[in-house]
């Protein structure tokens, strides 16, 4: 019974992480049909400015944790809000350099773009004066200690604090994609690019806007995936790639495309992932995720909450 | 009615001729294959001759992922799977199977194997090289075998999707690659063990790198050989004709009558094939130790780059570009050659910027301008080229002033020369075109004999 409540705990964060960062892809896909591969990057980028970010903040206010515990509760939403904002930023800049000139152009060469902006963006936050290659331990914001425990599962105010979060956006992003006036112009364009462009929406800062927002939440999704590992792993390890891949992969599964089925995707490939290692084999824990992966595409290739798209002649 | 193809079957054929076909790319390519081993190695430094033999590596890879993703149009990002694969498989058939047959997994080096050379008395080939050949053979096959797998999801899937599902394959063989136990069998495990009865140890993610050391120049080389002429011709037959309507237009193509699920698997098995050749052949280097991560799509994207940068479809282009994505790196840590390349680069600008001067722009109605013979396109190339080449030079000027290893950077080089490439020059170095079809040739024809616009504006 713990066993099956710490697997569900642990699933869930995961899961909310990967569907945070899946809303990002779901989102560029829906309307610039493409995969934006440098979207992990993004993610990475959050996580380690939100470190950088902090690291200075703390030492502005004096604050001294290398004693321990953590810092006041304020720090944490401020650090969020800076990474979102920077991300937010860069993410609008890689949209107008790289993948505007190329609007209308072959999808093909989008993905290529994309791939090399993701390249570009890893091995850059590799150098000396950046990010550097050694892992680095981010400074506790959120006190670690355990709030209350079910049976023998202990639960964290920080595992709280990153649900919650993770929750609270996509709640956000939930209500400005079809409650409000630019989400149903999202909506629009996502639906028809052409005939949008001709009832007078404005497409391209439609477009910039997505990335925005796209970008600003993958920075809280590293964010978190930092404060909930505590310790983040260089640029370009393997680990980031596979959670940038898994987060896309939930989009898949979902129905890439399709905000709900974004968030149900990250969800699912979490709860996969995490009973799949604890009752099965924790070193397979990425074969299910790309076994699921295959499975979903080969017999629902829309996904779950996707619809089949029928190639008009 | 039969059809063209069934019909050009009852042309009789002389066996004579027959054999010829089958002959000449194999006396080719071991004629190329002796003379890099005995003429071109023999000449350079051992550092160098390791720089050729990964530049024909990676001319295989690039090539075959052309088969794929320049020929059929399909994406897959995973191709560095098969190279694992077959690398993998025979990697093992080397080392258990020298155990099995010579006792000890050392390679027995004949004079066409070994980077370094064999010894004088070596034999022209051994029994050892015989298992290399056999093993780089079965790499390739079972990798092809995985190409039927990769291939058939094209079933379903176009473009993005099936380039994701590429990316997962390359991905899974590369955890279970990991998952594999990391100590080799012992000699008195491998010898007590029943043939084919127990699951032979890879090294897991410590890597496999006690391989005999076999491959060489001549085997390498011979190999490009075999793989550019068997491209070349694909390209011209009527399955490679085939794959190019499906990447031009599938649904036009499946209304024509072409099995478009057909080709584009057989696109996928090709290019496994050749691309677990080139893995059995990098398995077999020395100095190499092949891991898990070769099956990654870091290693994937590599080779990704070269066939864009080449020219999706192009050949030739794959091949320049993957010799020159190859040895960049190495200029890169040299500035001072690197800078000597502006007495190159300069003139070329001048040169282009005066010869785009003198095109003018193509008549209005002229045949040229429907067909897009541009005279100033070959201005347009040697401008690009001398952009490219003064810039290299510029930036080894100013790493050398400033103190920065450039040899640090490549990979960010690399990425921002592919999003400019798609930007400015998405067809990249070749399109589509062959050097051997004139794409060299043809813009500089165009050059001097285009019909121009006189007077007033366009």
């Amino acid at each position: 019974m713990d066993t099956l409540l710490q697997t569900l705990k642990d699933a869930l964060t995961i899961g909310s992480l990967y569907a945070l960062i899946a809303l990002g892809y779901t989102m560029v896909y829906g309307i610039l049909k493409f995969i934006n591969f440098a979207h992990s990057d993004i993610v990475v980028l959050g996580g380690w400015l939100s470190l950088v970010i902090a690291t200075k903040l703390l030492v502005w206010l004096g604050v001294d944790l290398s004693a321990g515990g953590a810092a006041a509760w304020w720090v944490g939403p401020i650090v969020l809000t800076l990474a979102m904002a920077c991300c937010g930023l860069i993410g609008f800049t890689i949209e107008r350099l790289a993948y505007k000139p190329l609007r209308g152009a072959p999808r093909l060469n989008v993905l290529i773009t994309a791939i090399g902006v993701s390249l570009f963006l890893q091995n850059s936050g590799q150098l000396r004066f950046l990010f550097g290659t050694s892992p680095r331990k981010i400074p506790s914001l959120i006190s670690d200690a355990t709030l209350f425990s079910i049976g023998d599962v202990q639960v964290r105010l920080l595992d709280l604090v990153v649900i919650g979060t993770a929750v609270t956006l996509m709640l956000a992003l939930e209500y400005l994609v079809f409650h409000t006036k630019i989400g149903r112009a999202m909506r629009a364009v996502s639906y028809d690019v052409r005939t949008a462009g001709l009832m007078g929406i404005p497409v391209d800062r439609v477009i910039s806007f997505t990335f925005i927002l796209g970008s600003s939440l993958a920075a809280a999704g590293g964010f978190l995936w930092a404060l909930n590992f505590s310790v983040i792993k260089q640029p370009a390890d393997t680990s980031w790639v596979l959670l940038g891949l898994k987060a896309f992969v939930a989009a898949v599964v979902g129905g890439i495309g399709n905000v709900r089925g974004a968030m149900l995707g990250g969800l699912a490939i979490g709860l996969l992932e995490g009973f799949g290692s604890t009752y099965v084999n924790p070193a397979l824990r990425d074969v299910y995720v790309f076994a699921a992966l295959i499975l979903v595409l080969l017999v629902k290739p829309g996904g779950i909450l996707g619809k089949a798209v029928v190639e008009k002649v | 009615m039969a059809s063209l193809q069934d019909r050009a079957k009852l042309v009789p054929q002389s066996p004579l001729a027959a054999a010829w076909r089958v002959f000449w790319p194999l006396a080719l390519a071991l004629v190329v294959g002796v003379l890099m081993q005995h003429q071109v190695r023999t000449n350079i430094d051992a550092y160098s001759s390791k720089q050729i033999l990964d530049i024909g590596i990676a001319i295989i890879l690039a090539v075959s992922l052309t088969i794929v993703n320049g020929f059929t149009g399909q994406f897959s990002i995973g191709h560095a799977g098969f190279l694992a694969v077959g690398g993998y498989v025979a990697g093992s058939i080397t080392y258990y199977g020298s155990f099995a047959l010579f006792g000890s997994a050392s390679a027995t080096l004949g004079t066409m194997s070994g980077l370094y050379g064999a010894k004088a008395d070596a034999a022209f080939l051994t029994g050892g090289e015989g298992l290399f050949l056999f093993a780089l053979l079965a790499g390739g096959l079972v990798s092809a075998l995985l190409g039927v797998v990769v291939g058939l999801p094209s079933l379903r899937l176009r473009g993005d999707y099936l380039a994701i599902v590429t990316l997962g394959f390359g991905e899974i063989v590369r955890v279970l690659i990991q998952q594999t136990p990391q100590v080799l069998m012992s000699k008195e495990a491998i010898a007590a063990a029943k043939p084919l009865s127990v699951p032979l140890s890879v090294g897991g993610s410590l890597g496999f790198g006690n391989v005999p050391k076999y491959t060489s120049l001549f085997w390498v080389y011979a190999a490009v050989v075999l793989t550019l002429i068997f491209a070349y011709r694909l390209k011209q037959s009527s399955t490679g004709r085939a794959m190019l309507s499906i990447r031009e237009d599938e649904i036009a193509a499946e209304a024509m009558g072409v099995k478009t699920t057909y080709y584009k698997v057989w696109g996928f098995v090709i290019a496994a094939f050749f691309a677990g050749i080139a893995g059995g052949l990098y398995a077999h280097t020395i100095g190499i130790s092949l891991s898990p991560v070769d099956a990654g799509f870091q290693k994937s994207f590599d080779i990704i780059i070269m066939v864009v940068l080449g020219g999706l479809g192009s050949i030739s282009g794959a091949a320049i570009a993957a010799a020159i994505v190859t040895y960049l790196p190495e200029l890169l840590r040299t500035p001072d050659t690197l800078m000597k390349f502006a007495i190159v680069g300069v003139p070329m600008l001048v040169v282009g910027a005066s010869l785009l001067a003198m095109a003018g722009k193509p008549a209005r109605k002229s045949p040229e301008k429907k067909r897009g013979h541009d005279p100033r396109a070959f201005p347009r190339f040697v401008i690009g080229l001398g952009v490219i080449i003064t810039g290299l030079s510029l930036l080894a000027f100013l790493a050398k002033r400033f103190g920065i290893d450039l040899g640090d950077y490549r990979l960010i080089l690399f990425a921002l020369a592919l999003i400019i490439m798609m930007i400015t020059r998405p067809q990249g170095l070749l399109g589509v075109r062959e050097v051997w079809d004139g794409a060299l040739y043809r813009p500089v024809r165009d050059f001097f004999t285009a019909r121009r616009h006189k007077g007033g504006t366009a």
